[in-house]
């Protein structure tokens, strides 16, 4: 086995019935309900499920669905796990380890009903100062951040003054995917903005406007993945996984090796494209993981789209709007869509949905998509090239 | 320095209690390997250039510049009276970056510019630990 090209497919695709805002369901809860959505997607017996990728633990699931796996992988590296799931899964089918896997990911980001933590960037008070020996807790924690808001962009202002990256470049980012979401009725903000709209909602963390950082809210997804060969088996189109990659950089932003670029980023699609066997103009759709609007900066030029400084302007023109010609964050992103905490879910299934030709905003020929996730603040990488095109025999 | 402090207060641990120690008596040290002689932050048992365990604390300058930052306007609790406050990142002289907190200057995007030299000075913010800040030279 030299490569996972045409050794995988996604045969089933779901997201929970409902999205946003579900005051009465737990996230272990809303992992059987996309579970089961999935399932019924493809109309598999959910006994010939084999294996099953998940953040929460597997045996709770797996019993949940009564199934007993003969694989399983837990890999958490935050948002981006579910392509990292997808990739191993993939390896898994291939030297047959296992026949079909299911991946699940749901969160109650926004409701928090059955978590014992607090809400993303919600810290508890602790009078006279929480005390921390971790690596976060000694060399970051002490200046005052709270969690992603106050830290995914630290590099932002570099990046500024390196490649010239303007205010309005950067708000262009929610504009455009907001075009996206106009004609998506699942997403949760749908109106047009504009880049005066951005600049002027309130800062939340300098550089960042509230219309530039993610939404928070509750949701889940879950795909049913199995060998190429069987594909055919399924009601379905079957989405051939021909590309992938994943990468780890910093457990802690400060310490990325430049701030200005993410290494994980290059690392994991490096490895996809090689793999895939694709080039760039190959590529008619693109979605990446946006928790805040300078992610689709860093990904068009980490990923090799547009050259250094030039990702900006590509945005502003339009290049990634509908019309445009390379269409990206479809279902209007993490800034508009959805965004229950690890987002990556989200953006495999809008990629199927767009290979499958099915998606709420279609973009009209789709063959090929190409998917990457992050996970932690550029703590680590997963990449996903899908197509629709029969494997040549 | 009172004893109503509220923000988060780090915990030395064997790898970098040194570093701590220093920083009580206001001198930023950080490591560097003596077989590849590359300076390194944060504190490590092996250099993560060569891997090599044969290293050596040294006293910085406590010279650097502002590498990039954050201005935070929802502040954590304990950082209340600081709002809006800077969350930056410091190029040491040396080469390493380390987080930081701006002082010494109102936290705006108008006084904060990019590479401008910066000095460490050190909040006492216990009996047993000081935490080093940055201010403009
Ligand atoms: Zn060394």
């Amino acid at each position: 086995m030299d490569s996972l090209r045409y050794k995988a497919a996604i045969v089933g695709a779901s997201e929970t019935t409902e999205l946003g805002s579900i005051p009465d369901k737990t996230a272990f809860q809303l992992h059987v309900d996309a579970s089961v959505n999935a399932i019924n997607d493809c109309g598999i017996d959910k006994n010939e499920i084999d294996g099953i990728a998940t953040t929460m633990s597997p045996a709770a699931l797996a019993h949940y669905l009564g199934i007993v796996p003969k694989w399983i992988d837990n890999t958490q590296v935050g948002g981006t796990s579910f392509l990292v799931h997808v990739r191993h899964a993939a390896a898994a089918i291939a030297s047959g380890l296992c026949e079909t896997v299911l991946v699940a990911m749901a969160e109650s980001g926004r409701n928090r009903v059955g978590e014992q933590t607090a809400r993303i960037g919600d810290v508890a008070s602790t009078p006279g100062g929480r005390r921390d020996s971790s690596f976060p807790g000694q060399f970051e924690s002490i200046y005052g951040v709270a969690g992603p808001t106050t830290q995914f962009g630290m590099g932002v202002l570099r990046y500024m003054k390196e490649t010239g990256l303007t205010h309005e470049q950067l708000a262009s980012v929610p504009v455009a995917q907001r075009k996206w979401a106009n004609k998506v009725p699942r997403a949760m903000y749908r109106d047009i903005i504009t880049i005066e709209d951005v600049i002027n909602s309130r800062i939340i963390c300098y550089p960042f406007h509230l219309l530039e950082c993610c939404l928070v809210t509750d949701g889940g997804g879950a795909l049913i993945i199995t060998s190429a060969d069987r594909a055919k088996d399924f009601p379905t189109k079957p989405v051939y996984v021909i590309g992938t990659g994943e990468s780890v950089e910093s457990p802690i932003i400060s310490q990325m090796y430049d701030m200005t670029t993410s290494a994980a980023f290059k690392t994991s699609s490096k490895k996809a494209f090689e793999e895939a066997g694709v080039t760039h103009d190959d590529v008619d759709h693109l979605m990446v993981y946006d928790a805040f609007a300078h992610l689709p900066i860093y990904g068009l030029e980490d990923l090799g789209f547009v050259k250094r400084g030039e990702a900006g302007s590509f945005i502003e023109e339009g290049n990634t709007s509908p019309g445009g010609k390379l269409p990206m964050n479809t279902n209007g992103g993490g800034l508009s869509y959805t965004h229950s905490g690890m987002y990556g879910m989200y953006a495999i299934q809008e990629s199927v949905r767009q290979v499958r030709g099915e998606a709420a905003h279609q973009v009209d020929g789709v063959k090929t998509s190409f998917c990457q996730g992050v996970g932690g603040m550029f703590m680590a990488a997963g990449s996903l090239v899908f197509t629709n095109e029969e494997p040549h025999r | 320095m009172s004893s109503g402090y509220n923000k988060p207060i780090p915990v030395p641990t064997p790898e970098s209690d040194v570093f701590w120690e220093k920083t009580k008596q206001h001198e930023l040290w950080i490591q560097k390997c003596l077989n590849c002689n590359k300076p390194f932050f944060y504190p490590r048992m092996n250099c993560p250039n060569c891997l090599s365990d044969n290293l050596e604390w040294f006293k910085t300058t406590g010279l650097g510049t502002l590498y990039s930052y954050m201005i935070n306007h929802r502040p954590v609790p304990g950082f209340e009276e600081d709002a809006p406050y800077a969350i930056a990142i410091v190029q040491l002289d040396e080469g390493p970056r380390m987080m930081t907190n701006i002082v010494g200057i109102e936290n705006t995007p108008e006084n904060l510019i990019l590479d401008m030299k910066l000095k460490v000075v050190f909040d006492d913010v216990s009996d047993e630990i000081a935490i080093p800040k940055w201010e403009p030279v």
